[in-house]
């Protein structure tokens, strides 16, 4: 883990919080925190260097969109688990796939533009691989939030 | 849901990792041919609608400290779901809730993504979300290994 300073923390709790839309977003930040545009933009560049911040953007509302998504899960046996993860990263709207502690042992989320296009893959994902997959989609959704207490 | 060439060519864009650097929106302007001020005010557009959902920067949670995350899934009566829900969104360390259809042979409807920094503080929370929503029975799944952790490419093609 990387060693993160005051500095470095408040810029993550802004990046993260109330990025600005800006034209020069990293000179905003600066004059928040007293300091200067170039100072941020190294200090950001160097949490990206270490993988702290995966990517700067924008989250986007699937639903919005027009798109589908759910939650899957399938019990697949221990020395079929590296094939079948593999199988399943491959699908282009696969964008979680996790091996968990559970009879379900394998857990993906699958995002396709209808809930058609998603059974279809799902079937198709399902006599592939010979095993059943159980489909989660969300009814109603409480909270969506990945921003991080950074303890500013 | 009507998106013009402007809006998908953004939406292209910030789905993705905007350019680290002083003016990050100044090659796409160009690229489509209209002020950054056009774009920011598209974004912001894009932003009240909701079609942006969360604007900034994505970390790896596992950097940042939260090494212990957590899948928890309970059950939850329709007539306990939407109070359980409140509570548990107002939970700092839960970063996601949902009431999903699941089959009955599964049978845990309503879903929390825990984030904690160890396993003792993972129970704790689970405690006191329980002990808060009445919601009892519950199955911990944790995460052993990641295959893969992408973001979505809604937008495609050359444009």
């Amino acid at each position: 883990m990387t060693v993160l300073d005051k500095t470095d923390r408040a810029i993550l709790d802004i990046m993260q919080n109330d990025f600005p839309v800006a034209i020069q977003p990293y000179l905003e930040i600066a004059k928040v925190l007293g300091t200067d545009e170039s100072e941020v933009l190294s200090r950001v560049r160097n949490m990206k260097d270490s993988g702290l911040i995966r990517r700067i953007g924008g989250i986007l509302d699937s639903r919005k969109l027009g798109f589908y998504s759910t939650l899957c899960a399938l019990t697949v046996p221990e020395e079929q688990i590296e094939k079948v993860a593999a199988a399943i990263n491959l699908i282009p709207g696969v964008t979680h796939n996790y091996l968990r502690d559970h009879d379900y042992n394998i857990w993906f989320t699958l995002t396709a533009p209808s809930r058609e296009a998603a059974m279809q893959t799902l079937q198709e994902l399902e006599t592939f691989l010979g095993i059943k997959i159980i489909n989660m989609p969300n009814q109603k959704v409480y909270k969506i939030k990945v921003s991080f207490d950074m303890g500013v | 849901m009507n998106y013009d060439e402007y809006d998908r060519g953004i939406l292209k864009l910030v789905q993705g990792d905007i350019p680290l650097e002083s003016r990050p929106f100044s090659n796409i302007a160009q690229s489509m041919n209209i002020s950054e001020e056009d774009i920011l005010e598209r974004v912001q557009n894009l932003l009240k609608k909701g079609t942006i959902r969360r604007w900034g920067a994505v970390l790896r949670h596992q950097q940042a400290g939260f090494t212990t995350n957590a899948m928890v899934a309970w059950k939850a009566s329709s007539e306990q779901s939407d109070a359980a829900g409140c509570i548990m969104a107002g939970f700092k360390e839960v970063s996601h809730c949902y009431i999903r259809e699941v089959p009955d042979e599964f049978g845990y409807n309503m879903f929390s993504m825990i984030h904690a920094r160890n396993d003792l503080e993972l129970k704790g929370i689970i405690a006191r979300i329980s002990e808060q929503t009445g919601l009892m029975d519950f199955v911990v799944i944790k995460s052993l290994r990641e295959f893969k952790k992408a973001s979505m490419e809604y937008i495609k093609g050359e444009d």
